[in-house]
């Protein structure tokens, strides 16, 4: 039974190219993952500043400098985006998962908000750390 | 009803037996992982560009070392368990996949507890 029909079906990433017209709610879903692996980097980043504090204030002061550096900077605005934007659709994905919100207009509704919301919070995130 | 391939019946690897652990794991972190990011993020941006003795005090506090250890510990299987599906899905070829997977799991692990003993250390020399 499970053998029926293998093969004609498109593979991973079928979401790009012929088979599917790219909207608000796939665009969003491909960004949940390109966000989780670029905070890959931000975690290997957290982790090294938490090194550069362990080993003294010399190794602190490299490792901060780099950090806080203008493209430490934007690498971290970046990552406090990814971070918010992927948390609020994390969250979105755990509601789905109850079976709720799974509408055509509540997906476009949320999706919209998750963004606006994405905004709003990592600016504020970025005022409050100064 | 058989659901089994071809291709797992000659492999003769049938079922993995782990059933939805990875599913609910993905799941059970990214819950653990909300609170826990709302937690860390202020007083870890606030640190970055501070002087030494300001980041320093700030993971002395027991509350924040706490909730820093929980969050890269949470934080870098929640990014194993992600990197392992998009690593399944895209990368076809068997043997490179598998070493995917191991760099992965090896690398993961090992930025976690790296983090966890630096945390540590700075809370306990402080």
């Amino acid at each position: 039974m499970a053998d029926v029909n293998r093969g004609n079906r498109p593979l991973s990433p079928f979401m790009l190219g012929k088979d599917y017209r790219l909207q608000l709610n796939s665009a969003l879903s491909l960004a949940h993952r390109i966000t989780g692996i670029g905070m890959a980097l931000a975690a290997v980043m957290t982790v090294f500043w938490f090194l550069g504090l362990a080993y003294g204030p010399e190794s602190f002061r490299t490792v901060d400098d780099l950090v806080t550096s203008w493209i430490g900077g934007l690498v971290l605005l970046g990552s406090v985006a990814a971070l918010w934007f992927h948390l609020l659709n994390g969250v979105r994905h755990l509601v789905w998962d109850t079976g709720h919100g799974l509408e055509i207009e509540q997906t476009d509704l949320s999706g919209k908000a998750i963004l606006a919301a994405t905004a709003v919070l990592t600016l504020l995130t970025w005022i409050l750390s100064y | 009803m058989n659901f089994r391939t071809d291709r797992q019946r000659v492999q003769g690897l049938g079922s993995a037996k782990e059933g939805t652990g990875h599913f609910w794991q993905q799941r059970v972190t990214a819950i653990a992982l909300v609170p826990l990011a709302l937690l860390f993020i202020l007083p870890y941006a606030r640190s970055l560009g501070a002087d030494f003795a300001t980041a320093q005090e700030t993971y002395a506090s027991p509350f924040n070392a706490i909730v820093a250890i929980l969050f890269i510990l949470t934080a870098f299987r929640h990014l194993q368990l992600g990197l392992q599906v998009v690593i399944e899905d895209y990368i076809q070829n068997h043997g490179t996949r598998t070493v995917c997977l191991l760099i992965n799991t090896l690398l993961t692990t090992a930025f976690a507890l790296a983090g966890v003993f630096a945390i540590a250390k700075v809370a306990f020399s402080a």
